[in-house]
């Protein structure tokens, strides 16, 4: 009998229809992986085979058996009983998915009391147990810590460990790296490998990300518009796709070991030059250099991309190069003269589209910003130029009078955009612009960003911590760790033939597509270690 | 916690500004107050000469910073007072004299302040239990009948003036159905048993407007906390109900509960006059009211001080709670 059987399910929101007669089945320790774009239903057939949707108001047809019970007709007790013991699902965001009140030894514990009659004590045993083999440091002592104690490694570790707790048949694990570093992402999965050889549990990964979903899975189920597109074993879906949808998005993956298309930018002037600049936060004991020592150059026409971990400082470089943020120490250039303050020339797009556009304003209005921040005040010409903006980021004019909410992510992104070209740059810094976007988006927009530096010689500092999409725009980049330069130069020398150990770590780390070459690289990595 | 003996510190030195600043502000207000503090203390029928005297005998003619000095040094090295016949020494701390009853501030303040307390600390009991009850039970059965019930019970609650509740209360459990007498105050060190009976009636009324706040606040931030990640994770993990809601969802909406808490109990030390003078209660409240209307100076001033001792005592006492309840809480 097979671990989990769906048949036909599908699930409806209100007049939304999330997942739409979706059929698969998952075999006694075998591992199976969802993937598709956001919105795409797969979230909720992870939630449905928990039957978390039990009281919400969804609507769910079909049959969904996951370990012997039948989900849609069980007892809320049978379901209790299920889920954590049965089926554990390890959630995306490590962050907010642990109750910050309690340690996170005594979740797990907690989690543990709840399907196995044991005493209070062999309970945090147990909990010891699961963070020390799921790589925990110290994990006696790292127990009684609570969640904002730990990283975001560590916390997604802990959520792997409550998973374990009470040695479930099946793994349901919904993005489970998505927040992750690339490394740490790297360390996770190979643990959710190592684990599932020793323990033969099976694996449902839900992921956006078929690099992450080629190194980790037998089985791959793309989804698109809650329907099945394409169903087989990962080897073939991957290396040879039937469905143009799956070609599509595979298409769109952006390659770490691909060299840059189009033709490399004429680079002209420098026009944006940072000396030596150094940035310090915190007092006293708490002080430290966010950014140290950093000398780099921008040239018209270019792209110089940053990449690097979470807390390398890129960010705070990227805001130091806009103005910002004052450097502690160095000096920024625009032009060859002292840059202090912002300066309409030198223009950011945010990594956040949500939350870097007044949800109370009309997208209008805020393209319109540095237009009246310039001096502007004719409503007729403001209006004429805004409306000419929309659509040159491929929006339509229309548009001008709606709201943050009525855009997707793409389209938000294209609005910070044109918000930034309004003041005219030569300059457009963008920080993580594409990082919370779908892959076929993030391809639209980075192909927005080519032309429109082709078109307007724009300089581009493009920020991420993704290697591939920093290759496929770069024509020069600057590899940071802990707020230095770590290695510095054109992008196909510094990916093809790195100098340092750490870019060559970073890039040993990024996903591959093809599931052998992963599996060979996996072995390379050995076994993981903590975070 | 090496910060904890530094936080007391910081937050002594910050009451005691406060409260300096809080008399400095009293005295001004009520050396501007017009009418004659001397034709009142003194009395409608006093002649001019009795004024007079009534008037040097309270330094009513000093010039403020003069009268706020002697304020001072009564606080810190005790002062004398004149009685007219004899000279009465009031030792440090000294908070004076009342213009009216001759008597030592702090002597009201001592006389006064276990009622108000007795009335404040015991309704607080009530208000937590009830508020927070419903508010709890609200958010977890929200959108069933029983749950629009309470929440209209509660908004009637908000709406109801405490002496309609005390009045309705006296007139059914007193008056009707004689189940209680009509309560008068007793000492706690009197008489425990009759201090609590005689109490019950002012509790339930003071309390039960506070409790709607309190539970409005509760179902608020329990549906918010309700709706958070970690709560998914404990529901898709088998874990029940009630631990769901009584210990991972309480915990996190306690935050708003303390702070509202703190506040309240700090305002009605001296702010639960209608209470107070409904139940024939000889609190602060009604001491202050009083106070005011005679222009008792150095009572007012007493008092006012008190209540802000209390209202910085019970913020303190909520910061330190915020921190017990969550440990991210850095106490600064």
């Amino acid at each position: 009998m097979s671990l989990v059987e769906v048949t036909d399910l599908s699930v409806g929101f209100g007049s939304l229809r999330a997942v739409d007669g979706l059929s698969f089945t998952l075999a006694e320790g075998a591992a199976l992986a969802l993937v598709g774009e956001s919105g795409s239903g797969k979230s909720t057939v992870a939630g449905a085979l928990l039957g978390l949707h039990r009281g919400t108001g969804a609507r769910v047809t079909g049959s969904v058996r996951v370990a012997g019970t039948d989900v849609r007709h069980a007892s809320d007790e049978e379901l209790r009983r299920l889920r954590g013991a049965r089926a554990a699902m390890v959630f995306q965001d490590p962050l907010s998915s642990l109750d910050p009140y309690y340690a996170v030894g005594d979740q797990i514990a907690e989690v543990h009391r709840v399907h196995t009659r044991v005493s209070r004590r062999a309970a945090r045993a147990r909990a010891v147990e699961v963070l020390d083999r799921v790589g925990i440091p110290d994990a006696a002592r790292r127990a009684r810590s609570r969640p904002h104690e730990f990283s975001g490694g560590m916390r997604q570790r802990a959520l792997i460990a409550m998973a374990l707790a009470c040695g479930p048949d099946l793994l349901i694990a919904d993005e489970p790296t998505t927040a992750l570093d690339v490394t740490v992402q790297a360390q996770i999965l190979d643990l959710l490998h190592t684990l599932r050889e020793e323990t033969g549990m099976g694996l449902l990964l839900v992921t956006h990300d078929v690099g992450v979903a080629a190194e980790s899975v037998d089985d791959v189920l793309v989804m698109r518009h809650g329907r099945a597109v394409e169903y087989g074993p990962a080897g073939s879906v991957l290396a040879a796709p039937a469905q143009a949808y799956t070609r599509e998005l595979l298409d769109a993956v952006p390659r770490v070991d691909a060299r840059r298309t189009g033709s490399p930018a004429a680079a002209g002037e420098v026009v944006l030059e940072a000396t030596g600049v150094r940035r310090e936060f915190g007092r006293g004991k708490r002080r430290f250099a966010a950014v140290d020592d950093v000398s780099l150059t921008v040239r018209r026409g270019e792209t110089l991309g940053v990449v690097g971990e979470s807390g390398s400082g890129k960010t705070t470089l990227g805001r130091m190069l806009v103005g910002l943020l004052e450097p502690t120490a160095g000096g920024i250039r625009y032009a060859g003269r002292p840059h202090t303050g912002v300066d309409p020339a030198v223009q950011m797009v945010f990594q956040d589209p949500v939350s870097s556009l007044n949800p109370r304003r009309g997208v209008g209005e805020s393209i319109a910003d540095p237009l009246r921040a310039g001096g502007e005040r004719d409503e007729q010409r403001i209006r004429e130029r805004v409306t000419g903006l929309l659509e040159r980021v491929g929006l339509d004019r229309a548009h001008y009078d709606r709201y943050p909410h009525e855009f997707s992510g793409g389209q938000r992104q294209r609005i910070g955009i044109a918000r930034a070209l309004a003041a005219e740059p030569r300059v457009i810094v963008c920080d993580e612009p594409v990082s919370a976007l779908d892959v076929t988006t993030q391809a639209q927009v980075v192909a927005l960003l080519g032309e429109l530096q082709r078109e307007l010689g724009l300089a581009l500092v493009f920020i991420a911590h993704d290697l591939a999409v920093v290759r496929q725009v770069s024509d020069r980049v600057a590899v940071m760790r802990r707020g230095r330069l770590v290695e510095y130069g054109p992008a196909d020398e510094v990916y093809d033939s790195p100098r340092e150990a750490y870019t060559r770590q970073l890039l040993a780390a990024v996903p591959a597509l093809d599931p052998e070459l992963a599996a060979r690289r996996r072995a390379a990595r050995g076994e993981p270690a903590a975070v | 916690m090496s910060g904890f003996g530094g936080f007391l510190l910081r937050r002594a030195l910050g009451a005691v500004i406060t409260l300096f600043v809080v008399s400095v502000i009293v005295y001004v207000v009520f050396y501007a107050t017009p009418g004659d503090v001397a034709q009142i203390t003194c009395g409608p029928r006093c002649s001019p000469e009795q004024v007079h005297q009534v008037a040097r005998q309270l330094n009513l003619d000093d010039p403020l910073h003069l009268r706020y000095w002697h304020f001072l040094q009564g606080l810190f090295i005790g002062q004398d007072f004149s009685t007219g016949t004899s000279v009465e020494h009031c030792t440090a701390p000294c908070l004076g004299q009342s213009y009216q009853s001759g008597r030592q501030v702090l002597d009201i303040i001592a006389t006064k302040l276990p009622v108000s307390l007795s009335l404040v600390l015991g309704a607080m009991v009530v208000w937590l239990v009830l508020g927070v009850g419903t508010g709890v039970l609200s958010a977890w059965r929200r959108g069933r009948l029983s749950e629009r019930v309470l929440t209209a019970v509660t908004l009637a609650g908000t709406a109801t003036p405490v002496f309609v509740i005390g009045l309705v209360l006296m007139i059914v459990v007193c008056g009707e159905l004689q189940l209680l007498p009509f309560p008068q105050y007793v000492n706690l060190t009197d008489d425990p048993e009759q201090w609590a009976w005689n109490l019950l009636l002012p509790w339930l009324s003071l309390a039960l407007i506070e409790a709607a706040a309190f539970a409005r606040l509760t179902r608020a931030a329990m549906l918010e906390t309700l709706a958070e990640d970690h709560i998914r994770t404990f529901r898709a993990y088998g874990v029940g109900e009630r631990a769901v809601v009584g210990r991972h969802a309480l915990r996190g909406a306690l935050a708003p509960v303390i702070a509202l808490n703190a506040n309240n109990v700090g305002s009605a030390v001296g702010g639960a006059v209608l209470t107070e003078t409904l139940f024939g209660l000889p609190g602060i409240g009604q001491e202050l009211v009083h106070a005011v209307k005679v222009v008792d100076l150095p009572v007012v001033v007493g008092m006012v001080l008190v209540i802000g001792f209390f209202v910085v005592l019970a913020n303190a006492v909520a910061d330190v709670l915020y921190a017990v309840a969550d440990r991210r809480v850095v106490l600064a």
